[in-house]
């Protein structure tokens, strides 16, 4: 992907800050020492939703590495004036390599890592890259569209209600994933969109996917954080899709699959990189074909074709065979923005802020 | 399918109402007796945890609604002990009693995360159930619904008719007449703290075993603070307190139902129950009751019987 | 053999100081044995919560950057408070004053004049007594109580501010992300110290704080507020204003709030951000209670509040405490200051006989 930094030049005023920036505790480095490293999180570990995931990839560095490494976590960080002190704290106590999981901590890393040039610093999507801060970020669209795929056959209404969030790209560009992918089974498919305005209160969650399936969807997908439309469709009897993770459990009849957040490669292989000292920064969007993305098990009750072409369309993704952008597509208007056989480029994608035609928000 | 709207729509109205109908009923007896408890998140949030976890291991609804009770009258408790006792700042001290709360929750509840119960069962009247419309609405909820509003006609029973009722509003107007009076002012607002946090309990139940029947950090999300603005709405009377959880709760659901319309943002509609509190409480105050409706004179004011 | 309670004349200084160390003593002991319990080192991270936050100069700049909105709004809403005014809004105040000061940096973007920063300051005041004015005018006019008012209005704010910043004034290079632009530097406050975060709003809080002390004891207006709190029917009587003192109070907790907004947006945060405080109008409250509505206490406080912050996330960083428990640490630290607060007040003695034992 082409990300340019587009408001400083970060490359060169690291070296500069060298010179004030306070370093972390000499003698960390020897061999025998375990690799410090340490996470930053925006929620709490018990959301069961994106911190959540992101703490089962800690915990696998943990269990894959042992004593070589030394982790360590803060959670419930709020974004805002907080959390370049807790990410300064994290860099003081000697840890090596920190993972900061929330966008809006994306200004505070950088001026962290500026003012720690021999630290590395990796920040979850963001899009702003220095020489010791990495940036990666998951291709969730990529699952969203196997979900249209599948809510384009199960629907018997040809509407789907959308539970979201707040308007950033990554929700948007979600929902027009999946929109275009239900619309290949059913070209009248409809996507009806109420935003939350929060990414974790199950009661509003709760809320909007009653007033979802009040409206006529027979199917719900969600970007907001708990299982609570989840338990709604289980008990008004329409199907749904987990988020981040296997969330079956809140609704074995209802929940169909579910996007996974699957962060444990990538953090295995960074601190890996690390202890190497192979580690640079980079700058990554991974999905279904690096194992970032993962799809939770089907529901027994998707009939067997509907699982097919899902696992049809995950493999054409993977394989590059399909793009779930590709023309044509129309925005809202009626307006055609992609023409037949144009894909969207990575950084349309990442800043996509209009919605496919058949969504109602 | 209107008929069928209707009905569903109402009971979102009324799972959203319920848990602020609970604290606020509760809360309210409180700020009678002059107590201002601002701990009302956190005795909640001990209601929610203490209610699922009970449920889930004994298996027991019943159970698990009177571990909530008991777990918000717990917390009431040590609230009444700072205040009533000690003496200590009832606004400080309510605050401290969130802070709390929160955490306290989190940490007995780290266990229950991502662990499903089945939701309190929907009681059925034979006969009336089936009624068209108003049969599901009225008579096809579960039994915390009822108890909420038996609860607010409890306490409005309790306070306009009965003697310990009417020596709490003394007392509450001005503790040191009703001190002088013999009444056991420092009992009855032990009394009446430790039934507000009770009834906050039941709130936090309603949440993690009917509203969405579940365990998370937090998952109140502030509807303590809605609860207690309510109590204010209904300028300290519960069945005005009723109509402002159910005003509340029906402006936060139907505003769902009109997102998109006007191509104004979301957020404009998320609004609307906060601004329709005020609006209302506005006209009604601007009407022709208009400074009838006080807060009860002594409250937040500590009292100390003299010797 | 009973324990009798009686009330002190007047309070000696030796117990107003000695009450918090029994505070925090007892603080620790309890701490001690909520770490154990939780499987932690009790000692190292007792020392951690409450000792590492102070060691460094670093560490003492972390802590006015968090005590500074904590004490700049807790000045302000203690004013009212002693005037019966119950604002509990000061965090939508504060939100409407930055997005005032926000708008102001956003649109003077790129240019450069010592002009801006004044300007900001001005917007943001106004921002917050403009929002503040709302609660006061429902108050006024037709007997709205203001907590429920402020309260209400708080969520509002932090909509409004979610409209303009995932909307109109979302940085324009900025991938259609939730932020503003970085403040340009001339809308960003001069640091005091370079390589901390120390900025020169800190210094501005202090003044303010020792103003709010001056104006409640010298002035006219300080003794109108404390008559009208302490006995209204005496303030009728001399002709006060109630009215009057609804007005200013919450315009002045308001506007205090509002530029505690402004400081933080144009300090450690420099742009808007969909959140911007974690939640300091509502922690103010507690500081400004804990310091006993003085601001010489109100700046103690607010400092022990920050203490009890940044060391809740040391002791994360280091010994793994779950967030969770740095609530329950917090809470019984506030607990404790709040119940030792008694025997400053009152004696407590053995007495003979039951009949003379406090009735309570």
């Amino acid at each position: 992907m082409t990300i340019t930094v587009t408001r400083r030049t970060f490359l060169a005023g690291s070296a500069a800050a060298a010179g004030t920036a306070v370093l972390g505790r000499p003698g960390r480095a020897l061999a025998a020492d375990p690799l410090a490293v340490a996470f930053v999180y925006t929620g709490p570990i018990g959301d069961h939703g994106y911190t959540f995931a992101h703490d089962v990839g800690r915990r696998a560095v943990e269990a894959h590495f042992g004593d070589k490494v030394k982790v360590t976590f803060v959670e419930n960080v709020p974004e805002g004036p907080d959390c370049e002190r807790v990410i300064r704290q994290l860099a003081t106590s000697g840890n090596q390599l920190i993972f900061s999981t929330s966008f809006g901590f994306m200004e505070a890393t950088l001026k962290v890592a500026k003012q720690f040039p021999k630290l590395k610093f990796e920040h979850a999507t963001g899009f702003k890259r220095a020489d010791n801060l990495a940036i990666y970020n998951a291709r969730f669209y990529e699952g969203r569209a196997v979900l249209g795929d599948i809510a384009g056959r199960m629907s018997k209404a040809g509407v789907a209600g959308y539970v979201a969030s707040f308007p950033i790209p990554e929700v948007v560009m979600g929902i027009n994933a999946f929109t275009l992918a239900a619309q290949k089974h059913n070209p009248n498919f409809k996507t009806k969109v109420i935003w939350a305005n929060t990414w974790y209160d199950p009661g509003k969650e709760s809320d909007a996917a009653k007033a979802l399936i009040d409206k006529g969807a027979d199917i719900l997908c969600q970007h907001t954080d708990s299982a609570a439309p989840l338990q709604v469709a289980e008990s008004r009897g329409v199907y749904a899709f987990g988020q981040a993770q296997d969330m079956s459990a809140y609704a074995p009849k209802a929940h169909l699959t579910a996007v996974v957040d699957q962060w444990e490669g990538y953090y295995i292989d960074r601190v890996q990189k690390a202890l190497d000292g192979k580690w640079t920064s980079t700058d990554i969007w991974w999905g279904f074909k690096e194992g970032l993305v993962g799809l939770a098990p089907y529901n027994a009750a998707m009939p067997a074709d509907v699982k097919a072409s899902a696992d049809k369309l995950k493999a054409d993704i993977t394989s590059g065979a399909v793009h779930p952008f590709t023309g044509p597509i129309k925005n809202q208007k009626g307006e055609v923005v992609y023409a037949d056989g144009k894909k969207a480029s990575d950084e349309d994608m990442l800043k996509m802020n209009w919605y496919v035609q058949g969504v109602e928000s | 399918m209107i008929a069928e709207s209707i009905v569903n729509i109402s009971a979102a109205v009324i799972s959203a109402s319920t848990p602020l109908l609970f604290v606020a009923a509760g809360e309210l007896v409180v700020e009678r007796s002059g107590v201002l408890n601002l701990g009302v998140e956190g005795m909640m949030l001990m209601g929610a945890v203490a209610g699922f976890a009970v449920t889930l291991t004994t298996g027991s609804p019943i159970l698990g609604i009177v571990a909530a009770a008991a777990a918000g009258a717990v917390m009431a408790l040590a609230f009444a002990v700072l205040t009533l006792t000690l003496m200590a700042n009832q606004v400080a001290t309510g605050l401290a009693l969130t802070i709390f709360g929160i955490g306290l929750s989190a940490l007995l509840g780290s266990g229950f995360v991502g662990q499903p119960v089945p939701a309190l069962p929907k009681l059925h009247l034979a006969g009336l159930s089936e009624l068209p419309v108003i049969g599901p609405v009225l008579f096809g909820q579960d039994a915390l619904v009822y108890l909420s509003v038996i609860l607010t006609g409890g306490v409005a029973w309790f306070l306009k008719r009965t003697r310990p009722g009417m020596m709490l509003r003394a007392i509450g107007e001005s503790a040191a007449s009703a001190h002088s009076l013999g009444l056991p002012v420092i009992r009855v607002r032990y009394l009446a703290t430790l039934f507000g946090g009770a009834a906050a309990g039941l709130g936090g139940a309603f949440l993690s075993l009917s509203y969405t029947p579940m365990w998370m950090e937090g998952m109140t999300s502030g509807r303590g603070w809605i609860a207690l603005a309510l109590v204010v709405f209904g300028s300290w009377r519960p069945w005005r307190v009723l109509a402002g959880a159910y005003l509340f709760g029906g402006v936060t659901i139907l505003q769902l139902h009109a997102q998109g319309a006007f191509h104004l943002p979301a957020q404009v509609f998320s609004m609307a129950p906060y601004l329709a509190t005020i609006a209302v409480l506005t006209i009604i105050s601007a009407g022709p009751w208009r400074g009838r409706f006080n807060a009860p004179a002594d409250l937040g004011k500590p009292f100390r019987p003299s010797v | 053999m009973w324990v009798k309670v009686e009330p002190r004349q007047e309070a000696s200084r030796r117990v107003i100081y000695a009450t918090p160390v029994l505070a925090v003593g007892l603080t620790v002991l309890s701490g001690y044995f909520l770490f154990l319990f939780l499987g932690l080192a009790p000692a190292k991270t007792l020392y951690h919560f409450l000792i590492s936050p102070t060691l460094t100069f670093y560490g003492w700049s972390e802590l006015c950057v968090k005590a500074g909105p904590l004490v700049l709004i807790a000045s302000g809403l203690a004013i009212g408070f002693r005037a019966n005014v119950w604002n509990i809004g000061a965090e939508g105040q504060l939100t409407l004053g930055a997005v005032g000061a926000g708008g102001v940096a956003l649109a003077f973007w790129g240019e450069s004049g010592l002009w801006i920063l004044p300007l900001m300051c001005l917007a943001g005041i106004l921002g917050g007594m403009l929002y503040a004015a709302i609660p006061a005018f429902l108050k006024t006019r037709y007997e709205v109580s203001e907590i429920l008012t402020s309260l209400m209005l708080t969520y509002v704010a932090t909509l409004a501010l979610g409209i303009l910043v995932y909307g109109p004034w979302r940085d324009p290079m900025g991938f259609n992300f939730p932020q503003t632009r970085m403040f340009s530097d001339s809308a960003l406050l001069p640091l005091i110290l370079d390589g901390t975060r120390m900025h020169l709003g800190i210094l501005v809080t202090l003044a303010v704080a020792v103003a709010a002390w001056m104006m409640m004891a010298r002035t006219v207006i300080g003794f109108q507020i404390k008559v009208v709190g302490l006995a209204p029917a005496a303030a009728r009587f001399a002709g006060f204003s109630r009215n009057r003192t609804v007005w200013f109070s919450l315009l002045l907790s308001g506007g205090l709030a509002g530029l505690a907004g402004t400081f933080e947006i144009a300090g450690p945060i420099g742009q808007l951000v969909p959140h911007l405080t974690p939640g300091y109008g509502f922690t103010a409250i507690i500081v400004a209670f804990l310091g006993r509505l003085h601001p010489l206490g109100i700046i103690a406080s607010g400092f022990l509040m920050a203490i009890s912050y940044n060391g809740g996330e040391i002791a994360q960083v280091e010994d793994r405490l779950p967030q969770a428990a740095t609530g329950v640490f917090q809470g019984m630290l506030l607990f404790y200051l709040l119940a030792c607060d008694f025997l400053s007040r009152y004696r407590i003695r053995l007495a003979a006989t039951r009949r003379e034992a406090s009735p309570s």
